[in-house]
C-alpha cells in the first residue's frame, strides 16, 4: 500500500514535469502577454522593456530553468492579469469547480443506477426503450448548446402560443408549456456561506442551491447517458452469468439477486470508468464554466488563454495532470477495496 | 440663553423639515450591471483600456469629460482659459473630498499629470504637457511645449488622485505612488478618488462592489445609484441571458445576432449609439508590388460593398465609412462616402495591367471586433471579383497581434478608436510614414507612405484656431480618402440595453464611457 502510493507520488511528479516542458515548448504559440497589458498606443520601446522586466526574451532552456527552480520551491509564477501567485489564484477557484463537479457527480450517481438497473432488468419495457433513446440524443447534444437551452427555458421563461388561447384547452395547454424562468442564470450568487480558507460553500443556503443547479445539470448530462448505457450494459451482462442464475434457482428474493448479488458485481467496472471520467468532467467544466459564469478553474482558465496569461496556463495544466493522478489512485485503492483480489502493488498474488 | 435655544429649535425644525422632504426625491436604487470584462486594475494609470477608463469615471472623476455631443462638460475643473499660445488656466471646484476624507486642491491635480507623464500607457499622449503648476489651492496652470489645440481632450483623461493618500511607503518599503505593470502595487490595490462611487469590495473576475460615495460634490445629479455590483461576463449569450432572465439591469456589447431579440422583448430596452472605431484593412505594399498603385488600391475600395456589409452582415450595427473620422470628430468631412462601384474597380484593375488579377494572403482577427472574421470573408469574396484570390486566415486575437507585428501578410485587418477622440490620431497612427525615431505610423502595416497629408496633419496639430485647424484635417481627409491609404469599412456601434425603468438612454455615449453617476433608476 505504501509502495503504490510512492509510486503514484512519483507518478504525479513525472506527470508535471512532462506537462511543464510541453507547455512551456507551446507558449510561443499561445500568444503575446504584452499586447494585453498595454494600451494600443504604447510605443515599442516600452513594450521591449516590459517584455524584458517579465523576462519573455530569454531563450526556452533560460526561461524553464528559472520556472523549475522556482516551482520546487512551490512557486509556480505569477499570474500577469491577477497580479498574485499563480498558486493562489487556482486555489481560490478550485472550491467553485470541486463544488459544480460535486453536485454533477451527485446527479449521476443518483439517477443513472436507477435508470441503469431499472433498463437492465425490463429491458422491453417502454420506460426503459425511452431512457435509452433519450441517451443517445443526450450523448450526442453538446454541453454548450444543452446550458443555453436550459437556460433559455428556466432563466429566461418561454412564452408558447402554440394552441388557441380563447379556447380553454388550448389557454390550459399553453400554459402549461410555458414557463416562468426565475433561475439564476450566471455566476455563484451572493449568498454563499464561508466554510474555511478559500472555501464558500453553494450547498448551504436556498440561493447558493438554486446558482448551482442549472450548471450542474449541464455538467451531468455529457456523463450521465454514458454512466446510465455502462451500467445498463454490465448489469444485463451480470445477469446472464451462473451465479445469478443459482441465486435464482436457489429461491433468493428477485429483490436480494438485483440489488446485492448482481448490482455489486456490476459497479467493478463502473468505478474504473467513473474515476477516469471525473477527472475528464474537470476538464468540461470549462464550457459549462463560461456559459454560465461560473467563477471556477474552467473560466478562468479560458479566460487565462484569451489574455495569453502564460504562468497561469502553466499551472493550471499542472494541476489538472495531477487531479488526473490524484483520481485514478483514489479509484485504484477504492477497486481493492471493492475487489479485494486486486493487488495494488502489482506483486504476484 | 434663550439665543441658543432658538437656535437649536431652528436647526432642530430644518432638520426635521429636511428629512420629511426626503421621500420625495427619487428612491436611492441598487443596480447590478454585467460588463463584457472587469477593470483589469485598481491603478487607473497602469493600463489605457475600456474597462479602465469606464471605471475611473466610477471612481474619480475627470477635471472634463465628453458630452453626447462631443462637446466638453465641467466637472472638477470649473472654467479653462488659454492664456497664451502655451498656457492654459484651468479654475479648479471647491469643496470635493476625496474618498478617503482628505480634501481636493490644485496639488492633486499637478501630482496626478506628474504621475500619467511617467505612466508607459499614458506618457505618449502627454507628452505635449511641459509642466503643470499649482498657483493657488483652486487654480492650476498647464504649460505645453508647442502650441497645443488638444489640450481639454486631454483633460478628460486626467482624474485626479488622492496625491496624499498615494504618498509614502508601504509596510514592505514600496512606494505608494510607484506604476507597476502586471505587478502587486498599492495602487492595484488600493483606490481613492473624488467619484460618484466608492469601491467596497472587489474579486477580480468575479464581481466588484461599489457604494455611492455620501460626500459626493455633485448634489445637483438626479442620479439615484446606491449601489453598483458590477460582475464580467465575457460571452457574449450569457451576458444577455443574464439581462433577459433579470439577473442583471445593465448590460453592455449587446451582440449583434441578440439585437432583434432585446429590440422584441418588453421588458428590457435597447439603446444603439453610433461608434467610433473605425474598423478597415490595410494593403501591404512592401509584400505585394500592385499596391504600390494607386489604381489598384482604388479598385480594392471600389469593389467593397461597405453599405452591404453594414447592412446584411451588420444587420445595421455599423455605420458605413469613407473616412477616419466619424460624425462629431473634427476632421469628418461629409463629402467622403463609401463608393462601391464595382465595373470602376474592374476599369482600373485592367488600367493598371492587373485584369487577370493575383493572390493574396490576409490576416483577421476572430474575436476582437463585432463579427470580425466573417467581415474579413466577405471582403475576400468580393475581392475575388476583380480576381484578387484572397487566402484568409482568421485567429484569436492573443495570436493576432503577434502575427500583425511582424507585417509578414499582404492584407491586415485593423480596428482602431482615437485615444483623443480627434481626427489627428488616426492618421499619426495609421498613415503616417513609419518612423521609429519618432514612432509615427506604429499601425501602419502596409508601409504607407504620402508625405503630404503628413505635413498638413503635423501642422494642423500646432494650431490652435480650432475652424483653421478642423479644415486643414478635413481637407487631409479628402487626400486620404483620393489616395486610398486605408481601406475603410465603418465604424462599429455600441450597444448597450437595460431592463424597464433604469434609464441608460442619457448616460450612454460614443466614447463607451457610460456616466453611471447620473444614472436614473425609476422601477
Amino acid at each position: 500500500m505504501i509502495a503504490f502510493l510512492i509510486k503514484r507520488l512519483m507518478h504525479a511528479v513525472l506527470v508535471m514535469f512532462v506537462i511543464s516542458v510541453l507547455a512551456f515548448a507551446i507558449q510561443d504559440n499561445l500568444g503575446d502577454p504584452i499586447q494585453q497589458m498595454v494600451g494600443q498606443s504604447v510605443p515599442e520601446s516600452e513594450r521591449e522593456a516590459l517584455r524584458e522586466r517579465l523576462g519573455l526574451n530569454d531563450s526556452f532552456l533560460v526561461q524553464y530553468g528559472r520556472f523549475a527552480k522556482n516551482a520546487v520551491q512551490g512557486d509556480f509564477g505569477y499570474s500577469y492579469f491577477y497580479r498574485e501567485p499563480a498558486l493562489g489564484v487556482i486555489a481560490r477557484h478550485l472550491p467553485a469547480t470541486l463544488e459544480l463537479v460535486f453536485a454533477a457527480t451527485l446527479i449521476i450517481v443518483l439517477l443513472s443506477v436507477p435508470i441503469g438497473v431499472y433498463s437492465a432488468i425490463k429491458p422491453r419495457a417502454v420506460l426503459s426503450r425511452f431512457f435509452m433513446g433519450a441517451s443517445i440524443i443526450g450523448i450526442s447534444i453538446p454541453v454548450f448548446l444543452t446550458a443555453i437551452v436550459l437556460i433559455q427555458i428556466f432563466s429566461i421563461g418561454i412564452t408558447v402560443s402554440l394552441f388557441p388561447e380563447s379556447t380553454g384547452w388550448g389557454a390550459w395547454l399553453n400554459g402549461l408549456l410555458s414557463t416562468q424562468g426565475n433561475m439564476p442564470s450566471f455566476g455563484r450568487g451572493y449568498d454563499l456561506v464561508h466554510v474555511v480558507g478559500h472555501w464558500d460553500t453553494n450547498m448551504a443556503s436556498w440561493d447558493g442551491l438554486k446558482h448551482l443547479v442549472l450548471p450542474a445539470i449541464s455538467l451531468a448530462s455529457i456523463m450521465l447517458p454514458l454512466f446510465i448505457r455502462l451500467i445498463r450494459a454490465e448489469m444485463m451482462e451480470v445477469l446472464q452469468s451462473e451465479y445469478v442464475k443459482y441465486a435464482r434457482a436457489k429461491g433468493i428474493s428477485m429483490r436480494r439477486v438485483y440489488f446485492v448479488h448482481a448490482l455489486k458485481n456490476t459497479m467493478l467496472p463502473v468505478i474504473t470508468v467513473g474515476g477516469v471520467q471525473i477527472g475528464t468532467m474537470v476538464a468540461y467544466t470549462i464550457l459549462t464554466e463560461t456559459v454560465f459564469q461560473w467563477p471556477g478553474m474552467g473560466l478562468m482558465f479560458l479566460d487565462a488563454i484569451n489574455r495569453a496569461d502564460i504562468p497561469l496556463i502553466v499551472a493550471y495544466l499542472m494541476i489538472v495532470g495531477v487531479i488526473f493522478v490524484v483520481t485514478n489512485t483514489i479509484v485504484d485503492l477504492i477497486y481493492g477495496f471493492v475487489n479485494p483480489t486486486v493487488k495494488l502493488t502489482g506483486k504476484p498474488a | 440663553m434663550t439665543l441658543k435655544k432658538t437656535l437649536l429649535a431652528s436647526i432642530i425644525g430644518a432638520t426635521v423639515a429636511g428629512s420629511a422632504l426626503l421621500p420625495l426625491t427619487a428612491s436611492a436604487e441598487a443596480l447590478r450591471i454585467g460588463y463584457s470584462a472587469d477593470p483589469e486594475t485598481l491603478d487607473i494609470h497602469e493600463q489605457l483600456s475600456g474597462g479602465m477608463l469606464r471605471f475611473s469615471h466610477l471612481a474619480f472623476d475627470p477635471l472634463v469629460r465628453w458630452t453626447k455631443d462631443f462637446d466638453f462638460e465641467p466637472r472638477l475643473a470649473t472654467e479653462w482659459e488659454q492664456t497664451d499660445d502655451t498656457h492654459i488656466r484651468m479654475t479648479l471646484r471647491e469643496g470635493v473630498t476625496f474618498h478617503s476624507g482628505n480634501p481636493f486642491t490644485a496639488k492633486d491635480v499637478v501630482w496626478t499629470i506628474e504621475r500619467l507623464q511617467e505612466s508607459p500607457d499614458y506618457k505618449a499622449i502627454f507628452e505635449p504637457i511641459a509642466s503643470a503648476e499649482a498657483i493657488d489651492d483652486y487654480t492650476v496652470e498647464i504649460t505645453t511645449t508647442e502650441p497645443y489645440p488638444l489640450m481639454l481632450n486631454l483633460a478628460t483623461y486626467i482624474f485626479p488622485m488622492d496625491s496624499e493618500f498615494y504618498t509614502g511607503e508601504t509596510d514592505s518599503g514600496n512606494d505608494k505612488a510607484e506604476i507597476v505593470k502586471a505587478g502587486n502595487s498599492f495602487a492595484s490595490r488600493n483606490v481613492s478618488g473624488t467619484g460618484p462611487f466608492r469601491l467596497t469590495d472587489r474579486r477580480q473576475g468575479v464581481r466588484v462592489d461599489f457604494e455611492r460615495f455620501e460626500d459626493y460634490w455633485d448634489t445637483e445629479t438626479e442620479g439615484n445609484v446606491s449601489s453598483i455590483v458590477l460582475t464580467p461576463i465575457s460571452e457574449n449569450a450569457s451576458r444577455v441571458a443574464a439581462l433577459l432572465s433579470g439577473g442583471v439591469d445593465f448590460i453592455d456589447a449587446v451582440p449583434p445576432n441578440d439585437l432583434e431579440r432585446i429590440r422584441e422583448s418588453g421588458d428590457v430596452e435597447l439603446i444603439e449609439v453610433p461608434g467610433t472605431r473605425i474598423i478597415g484593412f490595410q494593403l501591404n505594399q512592401e509584400k505585394v508590388e500592385a499596391f504600390q498603385d494607386v489604381r489598384v488600391r482604388q479598385a480594392v475600395d471600389l469593389a467593397i460593398n461597405q453599405e452591404g456589409i453594414a447592412d446584411r452582415l451588420m444587420r445595421g450595427f455599423a455605420t458605413p465609412a469613407g473616412q477616419f473620422s466619424p460624425e462629431g470628430y473634427s476632421g469628418h468631412n461629409p463629402d467622403l462616402v463609401p463608393r462601391y462601384d464595382l465595373e470602376r474597380a474592374q476599369e482600373l484593375m485592367a488600367e493598371a495591367g492587373y485584369e487577370d488579377g493575383f493572390t493574396v494572403d490576409m490576416i483577421a482577427p476572430n474575436n476582437r471586433y463585432v463579427n470580425d472574421a466573417q467581415i474579413a470573408q466577405a471582403v475576400a469574396n468580393m475581392l475575388s471579383r476583380i480576381n484578387i484570390k484572397v487566402n484568409l486566415r482568421t485567429m484569436p486575437l492573443a495570436q493576432y497581434w503577434p502575427e500583425y507585428d511582424t507585417r509578414q501578410s499582404d492584407i491586415a485587418m485593423l480596428g482602431w478608436h482615437s485615444d483623443t477622440e480627434d481626427s489627428a490620431n488616426f492618421f499619426q497612427y495609421l498613415s503616417f510614414c513609419i518612423d521609429d525615431e519618432t514612432g509615427a505610423g506604429q499601425y501602419n502595416y502596409g508601409n504607407y507612405c504620402n508625405e503630404e497629408i503628413d505635413a498638413l496633419v503635423t501642422e494642423a496639430d500646432s494650431v490652435t484656431d480650432l475652424e483653421r485647424r478642423n479644415e486643414m484635417l478635413r481637407e487631409a481627409e479628402a487626400m486620404l480618402y483620393e489616395d486610398v491609404g486605408f481601406v475603410m469599412l465603418h465604424w462599429q456601434n455600441l450597444a448597450y440595453a437595460a431592463a424597464n425603468g433604469v434609464d441608460i438612454e442619457p448616460v450612454v455615449n460614443a466614447i463607451d464611457f457610460p456616466y453611471l453617476g447620473d444614472l436614473v433608476i425609476n422601477r
